[in-house]
């Protein structure tokens, strides 16, 4: 391995370092507090390493993973993503009873399957990340095993991800089979080859799309999402909605530039329809929620059919489009979930739509930051919802998808009743207080991360030029 | 630089009312006013030092413009300007704006910092809408509007509000994202066309469109402008959101989110589109004449003072949609009176509704009557407001229907005799309203208080402005006239070089005829300009 190579590496060699370090800290002491902040530490510490990586990018590592600004920019953003996750996991597991240590290095662990699998180009690669990414979650989602639904939650996900990844190493055995590569790059001049088997290879990628799709949680392979959504608690909720689905979007766009999909009709054609019925579909079906976890569930399935609308409308454009959403994505998302960690007691979590009544009157800044960032999932200006918003359309509409573009503005409109039914009960004038949520306090960790994801939110919504330029620099996969 | 500073002040005004909410309620009120007065000095200032009579020039001219980048990947800038029309229409906005929070004064009492952010950021995304020069901007604010007032019906309203925030924020969402997607259309159409991807309005005017695509496109413009009109299918937002918001909710409302539509559609939908705006004018001004009768129909069968004023908003908004698909000079002069006589004389009626229950705790017009005797001054304000709504001489209304219909009767007598006779049912509903409050015999016995000084004041500026209009509205059509012609000539302009380029001299001379009503110098150089333009475009 040459210098270059393992510089490159260091960021991902600190987090696997650390959950190692971590689990040998247990060992001699507990201490929540410490592994708290060793945490935190070393995903600063990794994040900022991602900005003294050598010049000379990409490099490759064996044929398995590819350190490139593409790869780079997901790691960063999954890094960033679980140090918030983290922020606001203090404050709510230290009320919980039993050892906590051992969440941070699960977590710690997910996260560097999730940039693993950012960086995977190939077969043996992708499928190793995930299911580290996989075996860490079935863990993480019933840590708290003693709340409700945890266990039905984590059994639900342990089923149904081994089913659906055994449809997707079928999927690979078939176009292993049928192209005799596992690498990506080498994909698209192997079909082109007259020596191979390329129906064997599209039934196995149509196999692979049930193993991917599961992981995005989009229709029809959602249905584990509302249920596993409000299982977890509502950190790990939040690490699914935001790691898990980032690492795998990330593998998916790779997958789709290099194979190509655009030159067959039935894979656009398939993924046509997931992005339509997943945007209808989770909209409709969160219509009728009064659980805010689940809620967002729904609102997330909805939100993987907008960003698959622009990785159907192909061209430069789409990547940008959908790599910006993504952003946009993951800042309100976090914010969300990081709302309702800090609002969550011992006995339950606040996922109970009348937890929030009269909320902004009890506590203006937090429901105005809750506020921002449903407003942001709901695609309203002055957020960075709203211009991922535009992104998206715009993407569409270049490429004349007219029938997803008019189905995005459809369940756009549905989505926006159901964050505003949650608006609304936080601004109702409640004549008692909810006295639960009085009691209430915040930590400085929780804060200082609402702060900085409202102000990321709303600067992003307003002057988005410099993280365009960012993106477009590293959109040439 | 200066039209960036009025929203700028409103949004920074509105967070520094919300702060001192949380101190001093009487200090949120304060600041709100003085924020409204500063924006309103300048912006007298600015239509002070710029008189009307600008010279016609075949290029739209701006006043004040302010261009700056914005999000310069899309092509995006902060492009403002301002002419007669947006000039006219952003001080009725801070003038109502200041009525607003006037008429507020006492009915608001909980948390009063957060209504007064909501309504200084509702009247900055105004402001902004009116004043912006770039699609996306417009959108932009169109957006930014539409949250604050969601909150101020939703948090503020009367008792049936959730259901009222609702209705309004997802009508207006729908058909504002329907122009969205117009908007993206247009611009990737002239990306590809010239290869400047811009939203910057006055690039985009140029754009070649085919027949089908210019008139898809407008239908999605034309939508989200007709829904927030409203005219007539589109209408049904109206009566709820109006009724149930608190008074200066409907006075912006009804005053102000209304003219926007209108708004749009004559800077936008018929000069970007103006072959399948002549297209459509026809089934628009039957709407428009259809809204101005099932309006007043509607508004007469009402017993809820409230929804009574807001279907005669309907009634009246039939009017600006029969003067805007005119398409002549005379009408669209109205449609611009008309957009400021309404604002007045509506906001006014609001503002009476308003008080009126804030003293006797109902809206219910059956239980009303007999209040002049204890109420004499709200009863005469109330009397001059709904003679204006029904179009009395003298006031602003009867200045702006009269040239609506004087414009409409040129292009169908038909339909104007059938849009005229909405004036007797105005006539009815508006007399019933001073029945069944103010004249009659006394259902109760009211133990209530007359205006009070700031109450006076509130209504005397109105009444001046409305009377101003009434007799004097020369002022406002001189501001308006070169901003009016050049939508016209842009309109008709275009329209000539699609008819296979032929002059038609009859239309010529018809228009001539029109023009020379109002002024005779001006409109005979304006023609003369037109005439030569359009030979220079058959000589290329």
């Amino acid at each position: 391995m040459t210098s270059i190579e393992f510089q490159s590496l260091i960021p991902l060699v600190t987090i696997a370092a650390a959950s190692i370090i971590i689990m040998l800290s247990i060992a001699v002491k507990r201490s929540h507090l410490f592994v708290n902040l060793f945490s935190l530490v070393s995903l600063g510490l990794a994040f900022l390493s991602l900005f003294f990586v050598p010049d000379t990018t990409p490099v490759m590592i064996a044929p398995l993973i590819i350190l490139d600004k593409f790869s780079f920019f997901f790691i960063g953003l999954i890094f960033a993503a679980s140090f918030f996750i983290i922020l606001f996991s203090f404050n709510y597991f230290k009320q919980q009873e039993g050892d906590k240590e051992e969440y941070y290095i699960l977590l710690l662990i997910a996260t560097f399957g999730s940039s693993l699998l950012a960086a995977s180009i190939n077969f043996m690669s992708f499928f190793i990340s995930l299911e580290i990414v996989s075996v860490s979650l079935y863990t993480l989602i019933s840590y708290l095993r003693t709340k409700k639904n945890a266990l039905e939650a984590s059994v639900k996900y342990l089923i149904l991800a081994t089913t659906s990844a055994a449809f997707l190493l079928f999927g690979m055995a078939l176009v292993y089979a049928g192209l005799g590569t596992m690498r990506f790059n080498d994909f698209a001049v192997r079909i082109a080859a007259p020596d191979t088997h390329v129906e064997l290879a599209i039934a196995g990628f149509s196999m692979m799309i049930i193993g991917v799709g599961f992981k995005l949680g989009v229709v029809p392979f959602h249905l584990w999402t509302p249920d596993v959504y409000q299982g977890a608690s509502a950190p790990v909720t939040g690490f699914i909605a935001s790691v898990s689905k980032g690492g795998m979007f990330a593998l998916l766009l790779r997958l789709f530039i290099s194979i190509d999909v655009y030159q067959y009709q039935a894979l656009v054609h398939t993924f046509t329809i997931i992005s339509a019925a997943s945007m209808l579909i989770g909209n409709l079906l969160a219509i009728r929620q009064n659980n805010v976890k689940r809620i967002l569930a729904y609102s997330s399935i909805s939100h993987l059919g907008y960003v698959l609308v622009a990785f159907l409308a192909a061209g430069s454009m789409a990547v940008q489009a959908s790599v910006f959403y993504f952003v946009a994505y993951f800042i309100s998302t976090l914010g969300a979930f990081g709302v309702i960690t800090l609002l969550s007691v011992k006995e339950h979590d606040a996922e109970d739509i009348e937890d929030y009544r009269g909320l902004f009157w009890s506590h203006p800044v937090v429901a105005a930051v809750f506020t921002a960032m449903l407003f942001s999932l709901a695609g309203i200006p002055l957020t960075v919802g709203f211009i991922g918003n535009y992104y998206l359309l715009a993407a569409g509409v270049n490429s004349s998808l007219w029938f997803l573009v008019v189905t995005m503005v459809v369940s756009s409109v549905i989505g926006l009743y159901y964050y505003l039914r949650i608006v609304t009960v936080m601004y109702s004038l409640a004549k008692e207080t909810n006295e639960k949520l009085r009691r209430r306090t915040f930590t400085f960790g929780g804060g200082i991360a609402l702060t900085v994801l409202t102000s990321l939110l709303i600067w992003y919504g307003l002057f988005p030029k410099g993280i365009l330029l960012v993106i477009k620099s590293i959109a040439g996969i | 630089m200066i039209l960036a500073w009025l929203i700028i002040i409103m949004m920074i005004g509105g967070l520094l009312a919300w702060l001192a909410g949380k101190w001093n309620v009487l200090m949120c009120r304060w600041i709100a006013l003085i924020t409204l007065i500063i924006d309103f000095i300048i912006i007298i200032a600015i239509w002070v030092s710029n008189p009307g009579n600008i010279e016609i020039s075949q290029k739209p001219e701006w006043l004040i413009e302010f261009t700056t980048s914005w999000i310069p990947q899309f092509g995006i800038d902060f492009h403002l300007a301002l002419d007669g029309l947006n000039l006219i229409l952003v001080s009725l906005t801070i003038f109502l704006g200041i009525i607003s929070v006037i008429t507020s004064w006492t009915e608001i009492t909980e948390h009063a910092g957060f209504f007064h952010f909501n309504i200084l950021w509702i009247l900055a995304g105004i402001t902004g809408v009116f004043l912006s020069l770039d699609l996306f901007l417009f959108y932009f604010f169109w957006e930014v509007m539409l949250i604050p007032m969601y909150f101020l019906i939703g948090i503020w309203g009367h008792e049936n509000r959730v259901y009222a925030a609702f209705k309004f924020l997802i009508f207006t969402q729908a058909s504002g994202l329907l122009m969205f997607l117009s908007i993206l259309a247009l611009y990737f159409i002239h990306g590809k066309a010239t290869g400047v991807y811009t939203f910057d309005y006055l690039q985009l005017l140029g754009t070649s469109l085919s027949t089908s695509e210019s008139f898809i496109l407008m239908c999605g413009f034309l939508i989200a402008f007709l829904v927030k009109l409203p005219a007539v299918p589109f209408h049904p937002w109206l009566p709820d959101a109006h009724t149930e918001a608190p008074t200066a909710g409907s006075v912006i409302l009804a005053g102000l989110l209304l003219k926007t539509g209108a708004y749009g559609i004559l800077r936008y939908a018929l000069p970007l589109f103006p072959q399948s705006a002549i297209a459509v004018s026809p089934y628009a001004m039957v709407f428009g004449a259809i809204g101005i009768l099932y309006g007043a129909k509607l508004a007469f069968a009402q017993t809820d003072f409230k929804r009574l004023v807001a279907y005669t908003s309907v009634s009246h908004m039939g009017f600006i949609l029969l003067g805007t698909f005119a398409g002549n000079a005379l009408a669209l002069q109205g449609v611009v009176v008309q957009m400021l006589a309404h604002g007045i004389s509506t906001g006014a009626l609001f503002v009476i509704a308003g008080s009126i229950q804030e003293r006797i705790h109902t809206r219910d017009m059956t239980q009303m009557g007999g209040l002049w005797q204890e109420v004499p001054g709200m009863a005469g304000a109330g009397l001059l407001f709904s003679l204006a709504s029904l179009g009395l001489p003298g006031l602003g209304n009867f200045v702006a229907e009269f040239l609506i219909l004087a414009g409409s009767y040129q292009v169908s007598i038909g339909l104007t005799i059938f849009a005229a006779s909405g004036l007797i049912a105005s006539t009815l509903y508006s007399l019933m309203i001073m029945q069944k409050v103010f004249y009659g015999k006394k259902k109760k016995v009211w133990n209530i208080k007359d205006l009070g000084v700031r109450e006076m004041i509130m209504m005397g500026a109105m009444i001046v402005v409305i009377v101003w209009l009434g007799v004097f509205p020369q002022t406002f059509l001189n501001t308006a006239r070169s901003s009016v012609n050049n939508i016209l000539q842009h309109f008709t302009s275009r329209n000539t070089k699609v008819e296979t380029g032929s002059v038609d001299k009859n239309n010529l001379f018809q228009k001539i005829n029109f023009i020379n009503m109002i002024d005779e110098k001006r409109s005979n150089s304006m023609i003369l300009t037109g005439h030569e333009k359009i030979i220079l475009r058959r000589e290329h």
